[in-house]
């Protein structure tokens, strides 16, 4: 009984969309050929970038420069959160193992460079046109986020989700900028 | 911008929109908040559209599981394919270290290559005991004779030239930090381009038209000895434009200061060229019409073209039909150089020079992959075209200046000693956090002489120019040193981190006879690298060595004996060991080596801390590295022969010179 109405429920979601959308059209379809999906496509993480990217209105009226800024704002939000966890940690003076907490350091410095140094450089390169600088940007952010993640322990470390985050996004981000290179 | 037609959208209150973490995104309140005059059919699909979301979300969001690992930055493959490669599905992966055996090491070390070359193990916790960077590692990676400024970021050079007994360098310059921005023109003058004294920046970012970047340019010097800069200024709205600069005082042999053109910029971006794909002016040469001739790179959709630009005055400027040459799918060209080489060999060629005995030589910097290409081929003055002689190898999907990281390269005619020399930029391999730290990035590679190869007639040679020599001090030679399959043979020096190596190896001939055939298509890239063994290689040296082998970088040869029994050869670096590090590059790269009948295998090394510059078979294939061990550091470097082939001997020869340091340092008394 359950189990058929989550069915009926899938399926009634799944069906009235394309009909509202021919009787709607500005409602943006986000599953066609646009140019978030076409973008996303040639990123490793479409998922991950159709969340970044939907969850900014601006994607829907802006070119695929203008894609890549948002992703690029998305590291910057995610490494200034993985700053603050640092921080609060760190603040708790009792906790926290000697190996941590060096970690813990590293991975502020590593952080610090990528929205001190990697966002705005990335940024300034999608301005300019050079964009070889983008790339080297996008790319830096994510081979911090890892590079921090193994500075721990195996399970020690207390920043995973937000490692995980800055670097997937980083990986979406740095597609895109290729695809801003190669368009 | 909450558009009432979009009600499924949170509305974003922050300008920026930065969004947030995964598990925020989730339906809440503003999705179905009710908008003005909807109808019954637009709630009905907001509340379909939000159940889909969460559905969505619910079947997965995106694959946590699956860590992307990103390529490390630098060279690829040796066909320069793609840019980064994405294997995904892989977790996150701790460096693969080897502990090895430590002390106790005998001279003649008997290591197994299985156990020291072989893949490492991945150790439980990939942990080291030295990491992070301290500033002992970082310091060490300054260089001691290439060129780089005191602190902060490099990139492209720029107007190499030769003027009233110096040699002067430009360079792209942020004196501010150690990432790419704020570019402005640093400046430096040598007797010897090897002895550079710094000099106060020569152009600063203070017009209109350069503002957001005083980028690459080139010099072009007039028969009455005049020289003329061309640059791209990036202007205050992001058009790339082309301005015109000179000595303030052309009596000053240190050309300390320039006079940007007041009628700047002197070029603007063509109908039909994009703003952004508009930069890089070369050297100009003189037209049969006596007129002035440059090239400018850009790109026309997907291929990358030189524009060719004529002038009497480098300030009014004729657009010339069609291109000098484009090659499809290579995209945007950056820095193009285009250049007379002799048939002959030996000297080089000044720019305007044409004629019988004379090819051309097409250069661009690929944007898409970060690679110099470069092609040989004919001018065609009168049409203003250039042809490849062979278009399977044409510019951009042929031959590479080097196989490793090496960039935005730029030739100029040196007019004293009648030779075309070649400066590249050498980017960092490390983290930016690293650089920021450490407070520098890039290096100048050495400045290399090049000429055609006359024995193959279809590449280019590039050697170190001659004065790398007088950095020579105490040498050693090591004559008829034996390597056989699996041997690690020590190479006893008093010092491994500042040096010139010459070393030539032969294969046991009879090894090499009864070598079965193979139909091995083999790449650097893809291979295992020093770990991959093949009946007749890898062979040569690890540098930047630890006693143990725990950090190691093999640059070496890989046979393979093919159909017919030829013997086809590769040239390779591997930098999968090279540090314990998590955060640089590991990769494995290289190229095919021509190894012509009767030459010994032959490699010709500049060791200099953190970069490695290997020059095969007399410069025809070079592979630049930057090498950051975390202990194979100062007096922990060591250097090693290896042969990690399974059948044949190697027999080696090698002499080694310790190599001073240069002094680089701000020109006194200024």
């Amino acid at each position: 009984m359950i189990r058929s109405t989550i069915f009926l429920v899938l399926l009634l979601t799944l069906y009235p969309i394309p009909i509202q959308i021919q009787a709607t059209p500005s409602i943006p379809n986000i599953l066609g050929n646009n140019l978030i999906d076409q973008t996303c496509k040639k990123t490793p993480y479409y998922d991950l970038c159709i969340q970044t990217l939907v969850s900014c209105p601006e994607s829907f009226h802006t070119d695929l420069e203008g894609l890549a800024k948002i992703t690029v704002g998305a590291i910057a939000h995610k490494a200034s959160a993985a700053l603050r966890r640092i921080e609060t940690i760190l603040a708790k003076k009792e906790h926290s193992k000697p190996a941590v907490r060096e970690a813990l350091n590293a991975c502020a410095s590593r952080y610090r460079a990528v929205v001190e140094q990697d966002v705005p450089e990335t940024l300034m390169s999608l301005r300019t046109g050079n964009y070889k600088f983008a790339s080297r940007g996008t790319n830096d952010a994510a081979t911090e986020a890892m590079s921090c993640e193994e500075d721990f322990a195996a399970g020690e470390s207390p920043l995973s989700d937000l490692n995980v985050a800055v670097h997937d996004v980083s990986v979406v981000a740095a597609a895109i900028v290729q695809a801003v290179i190669e368009s | 911008m909450g558009d009432h037609n979009q009600p499924f959208l949170p509305v974003s209150g922050d300008p920026e929109c930065a969004p947030v973490l995964g598990d925020d995104v989730v339906v809440d309140g503003a999705l179905h908040r009710p908008q003005p005059g909807s109808t019954k059919s637009k709630l009905l699909l907001a509340v379909f559209s939000g159940i889909f979301v969460v559905c969505l979300i619910l079947a997965g969001g995106y694959d946590k599981s699956g860590v992307v690992k990103v390529a490390q930055l630098g060279g690829v493959d040796e066909l320069g394919v793609g840019p980064i490669e994405m294997p995904a599905g892989s977790t996150i992966v701790r460096p693969a270290v080897s502990r090895g055996k430590s002390a106790g090491v005998s001279e003649k070390a008997n290591f197994s290559p299985e156990q020291l070359l072989g893949g490492g193990e991945v150790i439980g916790d990939g942990l080291t005991e030295d990491f992070p960077w301290n500033n002992s590692m970082l310091s060490w990676q300054r260089t001691a004779f290439h060129f780089q400024p005191e602190k902060n970021w490099m990139n492209d050079p720029n107007g190499p030239l030769f003027y009233k007994g110096w040699y002067h360098f430009f360079y792209q310059y942020n004196p501010n930090a150690a990432v790419w921005g704020d570019i402005v023109w640093g400046h430096a003058v040598s007797r010897d381009m090897i002895h550079w004294l710094h000099l106060p920046l020569a152009m600063v970012a203070d017009q209109w038209y350069d503002v957001q970047g005083v980028w690459t340019g080139s010099a072009t010097i007039l028969p009455d000895g005049k020289v003329m800069m061309l640059y791209t200024g990036s202007t205050n709205e992001s058009v790339q434009v082309q301005n015109l600069a000179y000595p303030a005082n052309h009596d000053d042999p240190l050309l300390l200061d320039w006079v940007k053109h007041p009628g700047n910029p002197v070029l603007v971006p063509p109908p039909g060229i994009h703003h952004k794909d508009f930069r890089d002016p070369t050297t100009a040469w003189k037209t049969s019409e006596g007129k002035w001739r440059i090239t400018i790179g850009s790109k026309v959709n997907k291929t990358g073209i030189a524009l060719i630009y004529d002038t009497e005055d480098f300030i009014n400027f004729e657009l010339k039909e069609g291109f000098l040459h484009g090659v499809p799918g290579t995209g945007m060209w950056e820095c193009v150089d285009f250049y007379p080489v002799a048939v002959a060999g030996g000297n080089g060629l000044d720019t305007s020079v044409n004629g019988a005995g004379v090819r051309h030589v097409v250069k661009a910097s690929l944007d898409d992959d970060r690679h110099d290409y470069y092609a040989i081929g004919t001018y065609d003055e009168e049409a203003g075209k250039w042809y490849p002689d062979n278009p399977a190898i044409d510019v951009g999907i042929g031959i590479r200046y080097d196989y490793g990281i090496f960039y935005a390269s730029k030739t100029f005619f040196d007019q004293s000693k009648q030779r075309r020399v070649l400066w590249g930029w050498i980017g960092e391999w490390d983290s930016e956090a690293a650089d920021v730290r450490k407070g520098w990035a890039s290096l100048q590679g050495m400045p290399r002489t090049v000429v055609l190869d006359t024995k193959t007639g279809s590449n280019l040679l590039q050697w170190p120019v001659v004065e790398s020599e007088s950095l020579r001090l105490r040498s050693k030679e090591f004559k008829n040193v034996v390597a056989k399959p699996g041997a690690v043979v020590p190479i006893k020096l008093e010092a491994a981190t500042q040096l010139d190596i010459v070393a030539e190896f032969e294969l046991d001939k009879e090894a090499v006879e009864r070598a079965v055939e193979s139909d091995e298509e083999f790449k650097c890239s893809s291979s295992k690298g020093a770990a991959h063994r093949g009946a007749l290689g890898p062979f040569g040296l690890l540098v930047l060595s630890e006693e143990t082998l725990s950090e190691q970088t093999p640059v070496y040869f890989y046979v393979v004996k093919g159909k017919n029994a030829t013997l086809r050869t590769y040239f390779c670096a591997d930098q999968s060991r090279s540090s314990l590090a998590n955060d640089v590059n590991k990769q494995i790269y290289g190229s095919y080596v021509p190894v012509l009948t009767g030459e010994k295998f032959a490699v010709r090394m500049l060791v200099d801390h953190s970069i490695i510059e290997s020059f095969a078979q007399g410069g025809r294939s070079v592979i630049t590295s930057r090498v950051y061990p975390t202990k194979a550091i100062y007096g922990a470097a060591r250097l090693f022969l290896f042969n990690n082939g399974t059948e044949a001997g190697v027999t080696a020869s090698l002499k080694v010179w310790q190599m001073n340091s240069a002094f680089i340092r701000p020109f006194p008394n200024l």
